[in-house]
């Protein structure tokens, strides 16, 4: 007990000494949740529709200028459809409108003609909503001007974000992302930047044992983190007024374990690395793999199949799921208990494999 | 006469010790296959795993229901759903457990059908709106899906152009291009620069009679050379494995490329120039770096979405021009003539970037 | 002389890397407060059969015991009896002399009393003042050599190997240096140093010479003249190291 507490000193000393380590990890995590949420979202807010007009009748126009009056699109009318296709190439449209010229002819008959909608989908997801968002609103300006309620049958709501703000989903992400870079990439780097020096072996010829000097660079780690979850979840409140909906406690039990999984990896990565580069092309590879393929970014359920296979095998994965339901959700941990147990053997197992692959001796 | 030229002019035995240098810099990577390996493999797996993986399409959308009556009329709904792919029918459900369903992520949607549905055909949608998208794409799908009556043939037909599937690999490949090949040049270069400083066999090769210019090119050859190998692994994977149809010109597409890894090699040198430890350096190149990439670029998220602000800083980030670029050639099949603001800002950033790093380079030495 | 007063006795140690064998069955023993040179060209095997009897590499065959326990079995029982300074500089020089100091006695379990009379008691014998609340980094070359093997010896420790100590330092400093040596050994740590500088070979007590894994020469520095018929440890060593099939 005494040793662990001399060699944690020495990491603090060490940490506290360095020009760069306190920056990075106190600062680069400030600068991320203040700029980032800023740029990540995929919300579709503003449809740029090219509008392609055959019909010389009145309700087209009408139609054209109830979107126009929205918030969501920008409408520019153009006379043909290569036209309509140049803007799109030119990335100055995402959506083509285009009104057939019996149109309002049409409607009388009983067997109408209906308008067309073409859309980028080179960015699936915005082609996708930008259709619909079309779509949706020519239906509803059709409807109103033939005089039928607007109103579907069905209605829709959205619980937990119901402004639908991406900014909401991308925060906790953020912080996670946060998380697996810090404490992934710097006991790593410590690990293998004793072994480059030398100090290391200094280390293995006294009688320090193999846990407590495993320990001794898993706490240090531990304590950062949690530290800086906490000053993200500040200014989280403080800059986007976002508050975790769920029990405080809660996410700092599945912080603390979550850490001790990444710290647990990085030194499994020190451990069967001999030099810096080794050790951070593995980390590099870990945490990129974490970091897209675990549903921070875009959903496993959207991941093909074996994909979906791969992710149980992410620990970040439950993390996740755990730290979204409990900021926007509100779940309580024995509804996450599976979440929470996953990552619980995660933390357990990666830490006896990095304790036996510490090798004191070859 | 001939020694009169003056220094800078490359003596004769200059271009022969250059060719040492680039040999000694590939033996180094040669003796090192782990790294070696590590750096061609990592690419490629990622390429597959991302290419694959990283995907916005709803589709599995998980419901559950809610029926007061379970009539004839909601069990054909129900069976019509639970045929329809892009759905999976979870079960019924009490009324008072939709939040508990929704929030231990059991259904991502609950349908609450109407008391009087077999009259009326009312339904109310309960989503889990935490991902916004995936929360309106998945309503728009159930509203079609149980709104068939509303639309009297007014509804207009889609068209998908460029990527008729909603592929989102079409979508991400040429960011994932974009991310590996700065994140993994900038790591190379910055490490092996720097740890020939902490080991003092800088000083050896700097008193030598090449100069110092000549040493940092010669550090990139190599480098070059294995990204080379990365890019035409990533393009077959691309076009055999996720079926990009790299539409456009494959000549476009090379000098894009060469220009980039050019550019990522010079930020390497850079960094190498600022810190003096490899551990900053790795942090720097392969930790700092990754946000501005990934955030900033669009390989994610749309850049007109965000803030005047940040849609300047993201000019600045090399990886934008090249994902756009990229994105125009492979998957709208552009040619060269729509990617030449592209290529010329690329090229500006990379001569600023090697003049900058060069000088300071030299700087150190005096 | 009992086995009690053998610190280090090696029997048949055998290392082998793949087909490649490093230390080769080499025996010897070394008695209690005895200064015993361990010399060999580079690649030798020096480092190797030091690295064993530290508990730091495994013996592929033969046994070994240090301090009364057996190298491979007991390595951390061996530990807790040895010191161990290394050639390559190893004490943290972000910290200050104090701080590895209290590190490394704290790590032998030595209390904050004993700590803090340690540091007061080096800091007079090799004279650092100031010098104690300064980063070890920045402390010159020789400096440094004695504070490391200081914290090495600071537990008291039987025996203390010393991997090319004096490495890349000036004759005066290295003099110094064997001042020190002299001390520990007067009060009683054998002193167990691996060198290549043959004018140290000279202050040891006895010396082996290891030439391609093997030991070819046991005995006193002046025994080992006599067998070889040379004026010096260095025509000793020249004469062995002739016949060596490995080098570096």
């Amino acid at each position: 007990m005494r040793t662990l507490l001399i060699l944690l000193r020495k990491e603090f000393l060490l940490f506290s000494r360095d020009k760069f380590l306190p920056k990075i990890a106190f600062i680069f995590p400030c600068m991320v949740i203040l700029i980032v949420p800023f740029a990540t979202t995929m919300d579709v807010r503003h449809v740029a529709v090219a509008v392609v007009n055959h019909d010389p009748g009145t309700l087209s126009r009408k139609i054209m200028a109830s979107m126009d009056a929205s918030p969501y699109f920008t409408l520019t009318p153009v006379h043909s459809q290569p036209e309509a296709l140049e803007m799109v190439k030119d990335g100055k449209a995402d959506v083509i409108l285009e009104i057939p010229s019996q149109f309002e002819k049409s409607l009388a008959t009983g067997h109408p003609e209906a308008p067309h909608i073409s859309a980028n989908g080179v960015n699936g997801i915005k082609g996708m909503l930008g259709a619909q968002y079309v779509s949706t609103a020519a239906m509803q300006a059709i409807g109103s001007y033939m005089g039928m309620s607007g109103e579907g049958k069905v209605t829709v709501n959205y619980l937990y974000n119901p402004t639908l703000n991406y900014r909401d989903f991308m925060i906790p992400a953020l912080m996670i992302m946060l998380l697996i870079m810090l404490c992934g990439f710097l006991p790593a780097l410590n690990l293998v930047s004793e072994k480059e020096t030398g100090t290391i072996e200094q280390i293995n010829v006294t009688p320090v044992r193999t846990s407590v000097f495993v320990l001794s660079k898993v706490i240090p780690y531990w304590i950062i983190g949690l530290v800086v979850i906490g000053i993200a979840m500040v200014l989280a409140k403080i800059v986007y007024g976002l508050w975790p909906a769920g029990s405080l406690w809660a996410i700092f039990l599945a912080t603390a374990i979550f850490i001790l999984v990444m710290s647990g990896i990085g030194i499994l990565i020190a451990n069967m690395s001999a030099t810096m580069s080794q050790s951070m092309f593995l980390t590099f590879f870990v945490v990129l793999v974490f970091v897209l393929m675990s549903g921070l970014i875009t959903p496993v359920s959207s991941m093909p199949h074996w994909a979906q296979t791969i992710t149980c095998a992410i620990p970040p994965r439950y993390y996740i799921d755990i730290i979204r339901a409990l900021y926007l959700k509100g779940t309580s941990v024995a509804g996450l208990a599976p979440q929470y147990l996953a990552l619980t053997a995660f933390a357990i197992v990666l830490n006896v494999l990095a304790t036996l692959t510490y090798a004191k001796k070859k | 006469m001939k020694y009169s030229v003056p220094w800078p002019e490359m003596p004769p035995e200059m271009n022969k010790s250059f060719i040492a240098f680039v040999k000694k810099e590939v033996l180094h990577i040669l003796r090192d296959p782990r790294t070696m390996i590590v750096a061609l493999l990592v690419p490629v797996v990622q390429m597959i795993l991302f290419g694959f993986a990283i995907s916005t399409e709803v589709n599995d959308v998980e419901v559950a229901v809610v029926a007061p009556h379970i009539t004839p009329a909601v069990e054909a709904k129900i069976d019509q759903l639970s045929h329809n792919p892009y759905f999976t029918f979870k079960g019924y459900i009490d009324g008072r457990d939709i939040d508990r369903t929704l929030a231990s992520n059991e259904a991502l949607a609950v349908i609450v059908f109407d008391r009087d549905y077999t009259i009326n055909g009312k339904t109310q949608l309960v989503m889990d709106g935490s991902n916004p998208n995936t929360a309106q794409t998945a309503a728009g799908y159930l509203t079609q899906v149980l709104d068939d009556t509303s639309s009297s043939g007014l509804a207009p037909g889609v068209t998908i152009l460029y990527n008729p599937q909603l592929k989102s690999a079409y979508n991400f490949v040429p960011g994932i291009m974009g991310l590996i090949f700065i994140l993994i040049c900038a790591m190379l270069t910055s490490v092996s620069i720097v740890r020939e400083k902490e080991t003092g066999t800088m000083e050896v090769l700097l008193v030598s009679p090449i100069r110092p210019v000549m040493i940092v090119v010669a550090k990139m050859v190599p480098y070059f050379i294995l990204a080379c190998i990365d890019l035409a692994v990533i393009l077959l994977i691309a076009r055999f494995a996720l079926d990009v149809p790299l539409s456009g010109s494959l000549a476009a597409i090379f000098i894009l490329s060469f220009i980039y890894i050019v550019l990522s090699l010079a930020l390497g040198l850079l960094i190498s120039t600022l810190v003096d430890s490899q551990m900053v350096a790795l942090l720097m190149a392969g930790m700092v770096l990754i946000m501005p990439v990934m955030m900033l670029s669009g390989m994610l998220y749309p850049i007109e979405n965000m803030p005047a602000i940040l849609r300047g800083v993201s000019c600045i980030v090399p990886a934008r021009w090249y994902i756009e670029a990229t994105r125009k050639i492979m998957v709208e099949g552009l040619g060269f003539g729509y990617i030449f603001m592209e290529l010329a800002i690329l090229t500006g950033m990379t001569l600023f970037l090697i003049i900058v790093s060069v000088k300071r380079f030299k700087k150190r030495l005096e | 002389m009992d086995n009690n007063d053998k610190v280090i006795q090696v029997t048949n140690l055998t290392k082998r890397f793949g087909d490649f064998t490093a230390v080769d069955s080499i025996s010897f023993e070394v008695g209690r407060g005895e200064i015993f040179g361990f010399l060999g060209a580079n690649g030798a095997g020096k480092t190797t059969a030091m690295r064993m009897l530290c508990g730091l590499s495994i013996p592929t065959a033969g046994t070994a015991s240090v301090a009364g326990y057996d190298v491979g079995r007991q390595a951390e029982l061996v530990k807790r009896h040895i010191g161990y300074m290394s050639q390559k500089f190893s004490l943290y020089s972000e910290l200050t002399v104090k701080e590895n100091i209290a590190l490394f006695a704290g790590i032998y379990g030595l209390s904050r009393r004993e700590i803090k009379d340690r540091s007061q008691s080096l800091a007079k014998s090799l004279d650092l003042g100031e010098e104690m609340n300064m980063r070890v980094g920045i402390l010159p070359m020789g400096q440094q050599q004695k504070l490391a093997f200081s914290v090495a010896t600071i537990h008291n420790p039987e025996v203390v190997f010393l991997d090319e100590p004096t490495g890349g330092v000036d004759p005066v400093t290295r003099r110094r240096f064997w001042e020190l040596i002299y001390q520990a050994s007067a009060a009683g740590t054998t002193v167990f140093v691996t060198t290549h500088y043959m004018d140290e070979a000279e202050y040891c007590n006895r010396v082996s010479v290891m030439v391609d894994g093997q030991i070819k020469a046991l005995g006193s520095p002046a025994e080992l003249k006599q067998t070889f018929n040379a004026a010096s440890m260095d025509e000793v060593f020249r004469a062995l190291a002739r016949n060596a099939t490995r080098n570096e």
